[in-house]
């Protein structure tokens, strides 16, 4: 009967999109920068208002609610406006900057690695830069090289910089909100993949946080522990799914957080199960999966069975070809076979 | 309406008209295979014909082109093969960068086609680079970049014309200002309107052009390449054109634009001005024109039917050209 109200299975564009509303209305020192998070910018006289509201729809309906001072449509000028993000952000401001995809970064790596990341121990801690910086990452939709990479282990490196990737619609929500709060920068890897997802817990209207810093176990298991993270957690959601029908009891911890990274939930979970397949769609040298392996055999090495897997793209830029990207991503399959491989 | 151009011949003439037509119809049928599924979304250049045909009609195998996102165009005017193209839309392995590229990244090294790029403004400091290779080589080639009203709010294009100005480099900054960049309004992100008057803070001529006009580019053109081969530097051309098309094909532009605005520029359309000029002068008769378009339509469903039966690239090519050598 009171049924419809019940469940809240709202998509990731609607659960994000539901955030920074409630943020921008909590909080009056948020401003949002971007192209085209409203679109059609100063046409409001000619009728045209928020006619993108950002290239995935995450910032749709800010404008009119909160106007154009606090929702800029910026020109494409990356190291301009998010640099002028952390100079807002040091002087009052908590701007939340959108970089579109995570492979335009290189356009303006300066101001974040430099500026964002650096501005509080440079200046011995009395200056907080409490930016936001929002990108899409992932492979799929064969959007070739440019277009398709993760990257968050280039900014896990630089200490100073906060790294988190939501996985299904309740993470994403909760994490802008802890990420807005934060007074650290914090930069928001949403994957492609994820954007019309309605999968995971339900999404409460109210505002609640998922704190930065915490993995999550998203499945209970014994036999063998799958990390994931962003896109990958639901990859290894599915793989345990197949591991269970073949007898297997896979233990599945949702990472969500790349810098600071959530060791005790990893070498925990692991510590129980005594084997490990760290799925992640970065590229693999120098990277994410690459930390994971490292704490666990540094860590845990006398409680493992077998030595730490990674299931990761080739070292290799993500290909065009329909037949090609299908083999760059870590497939279900591809931790299925890796899972069985490391149980038997 | 169209400039007379002393020294244009009636072959080059009917050059530009058939690349034009080439391109219109390459992009119609890429867009019907979008619309259809078999393709995804792809920046159409519908409308934009004449700015790169005009510009590539002066330039030579040796000489260089460098583009954007938005290509095709390009890729056709510098002499790219359309079967080859079609198939890497297609994702086949005898496609231009044998499918590992697609849409955004069209090269052909042979036609001095040095690639599409997907990241606004990033190919502006390599064509400078390739300019600078010219120079020190002590060849008298050009290098071409064309790039978007958009992308002349990057910092990349305000420092190479000031490269390519104090070393005197023979590059021509193209801008195809077709007032929008995605849903942005050039008059918002473009302080002051102009691309072209940002030349004169770097000591270069800067000119506006009819960027709908075949024959304006083709003159404009002709002197800015003129003056790089010479050894006299870089110019900065504004052509003021229009995408007829959606940014990408799914979106809708009237959520930004008047229909009335999309008439005016379709009003000045660069085939039927190219047409027009081609039968006033009597270079051709309609039925001459007739043919040429009938030839590329059957050129671009050969193109399909050569994409349609290519192979896929076999799996080992995910790994390879990463590097030239590894280890
Ligand atoms: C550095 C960078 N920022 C943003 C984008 C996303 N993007 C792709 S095309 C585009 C608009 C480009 O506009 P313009 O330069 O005018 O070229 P047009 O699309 O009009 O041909 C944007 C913002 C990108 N590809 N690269
Ligand atoms: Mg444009």
């Amino acid at each position: 009967m009171v049924q419809a109200q019940a469940t809240r299975q709202i998509t990731y564009i609607h659960a994000v999109n539901e955030a920074i509303h409630q943020l921008m209305e909590e909080d009056s020192k948020i401003i949002v920068m971007g192209e085209d998070i409203a679109g059609a910018a100063g046409r409001a006289d000619q009728g045209f208002v928020d006619a993108w509201g950002g290239p995935l729809r995450l910032t749709k309906g800010l404008i009119q609610k909160f106007g154009e001072e606090r929702v800029r449509d910026t020109p494409i000028s990356e190291a301009g406006f998010i640099g002028a993000g952390v100079g807002a952000a040091a002087a009052g401001l908590r701007p939340l900057v959108d970089m579109m995809y995570v492979g335009f970064y290189g356009v303006c790596a300066d101001q974040i690695t430099n500026n964002a990341a650096k501005i509080h121990y440079m200046f011995g801690g009395k200056v907080n830069v409490p930016i936001t910086i929002m990108t899409n990452i992932g492979a799929g939709v064969n959007s070739a090289a440019q277009h398709s990479e993760s990257l968050y282990s280039i900014f896990a490196h630089f200490p100073g910089l906060k790294c988190v990737v939501p996985s299904d619609p309740y993470t994403a929500k909760g994490l802008y909100i802890s990420a807005l709060r934060d007074n650290d920068p914090v930069i928001i890897f949403n994957h492609k993949m994820l954007m019309g997802l309605r999968a995971g817990p339900e999404v409460p209207e109210r505002m609640y946080e998922v704190p930065i810093g915490k993995a999550n176990v998203s499945r209970k298991g014994s036999d063998i522990t799958l990390t994931g993270v962003g896109y990958m957690t639901q990859i290894c959601l599915q793989a345990a799914e197949e591991l269970a029908s073949l007898g297997y009891s896979a233990e599945v911890i949702d990472l969500l957080s790349v810098s600071p990274m959530d060791d005790e939930t990893i070498l925990e979970s692991v510590k129980k199960t005594r084997k490990i397949v760290i799925v992640d769609e970065d590229y693999p040298r120098c990277s994410f999966a690459s930390d994971v392996s490292a704490l666990v055999a540094e860590q845990a090495f006398d409680y493992l069975d077998a030595p730490p897997t990674r299931v990761t793209p080739p070292h290799s830029s993500v290909p065009y070809s329909t037949v090609l990207e299908p083999l760059f991503i870590p497939s279900k399959e591809k931790v299925v076979a890796a899972a069985i491989a490391v149980l038997e | 309406m169209t400039t007379i151009t002393s020294e244009l011949t009636s072959e080059k003439a009917l050059w530009m008209f058939e690349t034009m037509i080439t391109i219109r119809r390459f992009e119609e049928q890429a867009r019907r295979e979008a619309d259809s599924g078999r393709l995804r979304g792809l920046h159409s250049s519908i409308g934009q014909e004449a700015v790169p045909t005009g510009v590539c009609a002066h330039l030579r195998d040796d000489d260089y082109v460098l583009g954007t996102h938005r290509s095709h165009h390009h890729c056709i005017a510098k002499g790219v093969d359309i079967r080859e193209m079609m198939a890497e839309l297609f994702g086949k392995a005898t496609g231009t960068n044998k499918g590992k590229g697609g849409t955004m990244h069209i090269a052909d090294i042979n036609k001095g086609m040095l690639g599409a790029n997907g990241v606004v403004g990033s190919n502006i400091p390599v064509a400078t680079g390739v300019a600078l290779a010219a120079k020190v080589q002590g060849k008298d080639s050009v290098s071409v970049v064309f790039f978007g009203d958009g992308a002349a709010n990057q910092g990349s294009l305000h420092e190479s014309m000031n490269l390519a100005s104090i070393w005197k480099l023979p590059v021509l900054f193209v801008c195809e200002n077709n007032r929008y960049a995605e849903s942005t309004p050039v008059e918002y992100a473009v302080a002051g309107t102009s691309v072209a008057n940002r030349a004169e803070g770097y000591a270069m001529p800067g000119v506006t052009v009819d960027g709908q006009s075949a024959l304006d580019m083709y003159e404009v053109a002709g002197e800015a390449v003129a003056r790089a081969r010479a050894g006299e530097g870089p110019t900065l051309i504004e052509a003021q054109t229009y995408r007829y098309m959606g940014h990408f094909g799914a979106d809708d532009p009237l959520s930004y634009r008047t229909p009335e605005e999309e008439q005016y520029y379709k009003d000045r359309d660069c085939v039927d001005r190219m047409k027009a000029y081609l039968l006033e002068t009597g270079t051709a008769t309609q039925e001459d024109l007739d043919a040429i378009d009938k030839e590329a339509v059957e050129a671009v469903a050969a193109a399909v039917k050569f994409a349609e039966e290519s192979p896929f690239p076999s799996p080992e090519e995910l790994t390879t050209d990463v590097y030239v050598s590894y280890r």
